[in-house]
């Protein structure tokens, strides 16, 4: 197997032999940038329980209770929305601020509840 | 806030005090203010330096050169976290009146496994634990600090772990400038889930991004983990790339993207030939980013003198190729948690070489012709190599389990011991969700898909504003246990800090840490319980022996042992030396002329040292001759019945001798024989009589019967300052 590989690599080092600094240098980047699109498509397209807690914290919720929103959340399995869009959802569907949807979600999860259903139909 | 004032200490509890309502005064990093032309400082041109400090401490031997203090064109980092940050406060002041204007604090163990934010100011373990308040507390006191020393401060930790996005929300709103974000870091040597730990990363990147937070990467800790930390220098060119590239798709410009490099090699390896080639190569492919230059750790051992030493070559390999930061790292790293005297030792090495190699590229340039440049090429097609079986295996995920990095072999060579982890598993595995098509985040400097109504200006719109554009918006969480916390700490230290009390301190405050050092004549075992006894009779407690070197395997050891001392030292019980208060020197100079002073000087003792008195009566920097003293200069080596002889022959009204470092107690006899010669020629009453030397103190006079006596950093005023003195006694003026 290593032997398979360092004679793969040698044959590599025959075209790179070929290329100046220069072009070797160009090559290094666009290699990394090849390596890298796929995870930051990743990334776009995906969230986490600290991204979310983060949402929250820029939201002016401070940092213990948006760990507790967040887990009821992806309990509840609206991590998908946005964490702040539940918030923005149970303060619009309440009639109140987004630091008192918090305090409600972290009173009774039920809140949750068929949040995002009602508007769709 | 108060102005710090550079004789109290800073008032740590005035620190704490109202943090609640506390901003930073400014935001993002900043560099150095570097001048094309250079600086003139002292007799000096500087070619590689930067703008001078308002308050600062020079190199010990400054004083020789117009008490210049030059800082180094690049910032300069010392790394400070004992695991009580209210005692690091006190450090960071006392390393940045050194040179440092990075100020790294090193979290507590574990805190990059804590899904979530900390809160409040426990004690920590090896670092401290990084939370708001601290923060708060730590940038308010480099805000008094870049004050008082008149340069900024760039206050710096660590946006890594699982919770990495929520820290760098933390670190952009309290006003953090630097931070190091590397989310291979996190995968490699914190097993944290790979996709968990590259989705967060940039989330964490955009923010830092907003907040203008200077970014470092993490690949330096490939050569400080692999067994052989010279032969992974292509990896190392790899995850720099990764990182760079990761962040560039993260938003974030390439002036905010620096690289954490160290030479790899120590000495006894024939350094040069590895680390040269590996920074001109770096340099070469990383030319659009910022370069962070790390010292050796991999081989620090014990002995601090061979990690400065090193830490020396590693700092003219900065010079010789480039660094924007030149990072320190304490010599006492390699035996202990870093004590406040060695942050600045670290710092103090970068500042000695970089002055002694000031402007070393107009006089030198690397020969690239040649080996060098080959070596350099060399690691550069490994690395491409390298990026190019990530890509054949399927990518970095697939490489990362298959136990591509941190392999101790040079690639593409493999020995096997590489750091594989699995897709599915580690910390938070298992944790990211895939956005809903209505996914939504009301707030800025958020990354990814983000389904906003049309029409609004900024994200935050919908909520009136996040805490990034509205800081008042930020929730202060105090404390969540009150019995660990700063507050109750400072309680027991408060005698040690405002109160009457004195003990020595390595760490925190009344620590009571001191350091004896001592050569044993016996070999290393019974050297090293030797040690611990004697330490242990001169009453400290728990005694370690942290360093040992063999000086010979039967004739004797070097030893450093630590212990505490037990007791404590009154203040209000010292008895300080009167400070003497000089005449003005127009005074001076006015007595000097009318009575046209002379004197004869000489060093006495069967040497040829006779600095001290050349000092002294040297034309030169406020010596004697330039308030109008005529001296008649013996020599060295001079019998004290010559220079009294001298002196009656020229008229002079004074004798100064100057003593040689020696054994016993030569130099006082002498001092005592200069007093007894003169009564005997029967001039006594008439002739002033000094003695200095390295060895004398001012005590000394009255003991050997002369008129006064100086120790080390007598200026010429304070010679003249007594001459006159004595003949105003004596009522000869």
């Amino acid at each position: 197997m290593t032997d398979a590989r360092i004679a793969r690599f040698e044959e590599r080092r025959e075209k790179y032999r070929q290329m100046s600094d220069e072009a070797l240098k160009a090559h290094f980047w666009e290699l990394c940038d090849q390596i890298v699109a796929p995870i930051a498509e990743l990334a776009r397209t995906h969230t986490s329980p600290s991204i979310e807690r983060a949402v929250l914290l820029r939201m002016g919720i401070d940092s213990l209770s948006a760990h507790g929103v967040v887990d009821r959340i992806l309990e509840a399995g609206l991590l998908g929305k946005g964490a702040g869009h539940v918030l923005l959802r149970l303060a619009e569907k309440r009639g109140c601020g987004v630091k008192a949807a918090a305090d409600a979600i972290l009173e009774d999860k039920d809140v949750l509840k068929g949040l995002f259903e009602e508007v769709t139909q | 806030m108060k102005s710090l004032d550079p004789n109290k200490k800073m008032d740590i509890e005035a620190i704490l005090t109202d943090l609640e309502n506390y901003r930073p005064l400014r935001k993002g990093w900043v560099w150095r203010k570097v001048m094309e032309e250079g600086v003139d400082m002292g007799p000096f041109h500087f070619r590689n330096m930067s703008e001078p400090l308002k308050n600062s401490i020079g190199l010990p031997a400054s004083k020789y050169f117009e008490d210049i203090d030059p800082q180094p064109e690049c910032v300069v980092t010392t790394e400070i976290a004992s695991g009580r940050f209210e005692d690091d406060l006190r450090r960071m002041r006392m390393a940045a009146w050194h040179g440092a204007d990075h100020l790294m604090v090193i979290r507590t163990t574990g805190q990059s496994h804590i899904d979530g934010l900390m809160e409040g100011t426990p004690e920590g373990v090896g670092g401290v634990p990084i939370t708001r308040k601290q923060l708060r507390a730590s940038r308010k006191a480099c805000d008094m600090i870049e004050e008082e020393v008149g340069r900024p401060i760039n206050f710096h930790s660590y946006v890594s772990g699982v919770a990495g996005p929520e820290v760098a929300v933390l670190f952009a709103e309290e006003g953090v400038n630097g931070a190091h974000q590397d989310p291979q870091y996190n995968v490699l040597y914190r097993n944290i889930n790979m996709y968990r730990s590259f989705v967060d990363a940039a989330e964490a990147k955009h923010v830092m991004t907003a907040g203008e937070i200077f970014q470092i990467d993490g690949a330096h800790n490939a050569n400080a983990t692999a067994k052989a930390g010279w032969l992974v220098m292509p990896e190392l060119l790899v995850q720099h790339g990764i990182n760079c590239a990761y962040s560039l798709a993260s938003g974030m410009p390439k002036e905010l993207i620096g690289l954490s490099t160290v030479p790899p090699n120590s000495p006894p390896a024939p350094k040069l030939w590895y680390d040269l080639p590996y920074a001109v190569a770096l340099r070469d492919f990383f030319s659009d980013f910022k370069m962070r230059a790390q010292q050796n750790t991999r081989y620090i051992e014990s002995d601090i003198e061979e990690a400065i030493r090193t830490h020396t070559i590693d700092t003219l390999i900065s010079m010789l190729t480039s660094a924007d930061i030149q990072s320190t790292i304490t010599p006492d790293e390699g035996r202990n948690v870093p004590w406040h005297y060695n942050n600045i030792r670290g710092v103090q090495t970068v500042k000695q070489t970089w002055s002694a190699l000031d402007g070393i590229k107009d006089l030198l340039s690397l020969k690239m012709d040649g080996p060098l440049g080959e070596m350099a090429r060399d690691i550069k097609e490994r690395a491409v190599g390298f990026l190019e079986e990530i890509l054949e295996v399927g990518g970095y995920f697939a490489a990362v389990e298959q136990g591509f990095f941190v392999d101790s072999a040079q690639y593409p060579e493999r020995s096997g011991d590489g750091i594989a982890r699995d897709g599915q598993g580690g910390v938070a595995a298992d944790s990211i969700v895939p956005r809903e098509p209505d996914y939504l985040a009301p707030v800025c400097a958020h990354y990814g898909n983000n389904h906003l109504p049309e029409g609004l200006q900024k994200p935050c719109d919908l909520i009136d504003g996040c805490t990034l554009c509205h800081p008042e918006k930020i929730v202060y969480i105090d404390e969540l246990d009150p019995e660990d916390s700063a507050d109750r700490r400072l309680q027991e230290t408060y005698s040690y800090r405002k109160g009457n009390l004195i003990k020595p301190e390595v760490e925190w405050a009344g620590d009571g840490t001191v350091l004896v050092q001592m050569m044993i004549p016996e070999q290393e075992d019974y050297a090293r319980e030797a040690g611990l006894e004697i330490a242990r009779k001169m009453g400290l407690d728990d005694p370690q022996v942290i360093n040992l070197m063999v000086m010979h395997p039967a004739e004797g050891c070097y030893l450093e042992v630590k212990g505490q001392v037990t007791f404590d030292v009154e203040r209000d019980s010292l008895k300080i030396p009167e400070k003497i208060e000089l005449l003005p020197e127009e005074e001076l100079r006015a007595v000097v002329k009318d009575l046209g002073l002379k004197v004869v000087g000489g060093t006495v003792g069967e040497d040829e040292q006779s600095g001290g008195l050349r000092g002294i009566l040297d034309i030169k920097h406020g010596r004697i001759e330039t308030y109008g003293v005529k001296y008649h200069y013996l020599g060295t080596s001079v019998p004290i019945d010559k220079l009294i002889d001298a002196a009656i022959e020229t008229g002079a009204h004074a004798i100064l001798i100057s003593t040689i470092i020696s054994h016993g107690d030569i130099h006082r006899i002498q001092m005592k024989r200069l007093a007894e010669l003169c009564q005997e020629k029967g001039i006594r009453d008439r002739m002033i009589l000094i003695a200095g030397g390295t060895q004398v103190t001012p005590e000394m006079a009255a003991e050997t019967g002369l008129d006064a006596t100086f120790g080390r950093g007598t200026k010429g005023i304070d010679v003249v300052d007594a001459m006159v003195k004595t003949l105003r006694q004596r009522g000869a003026l």
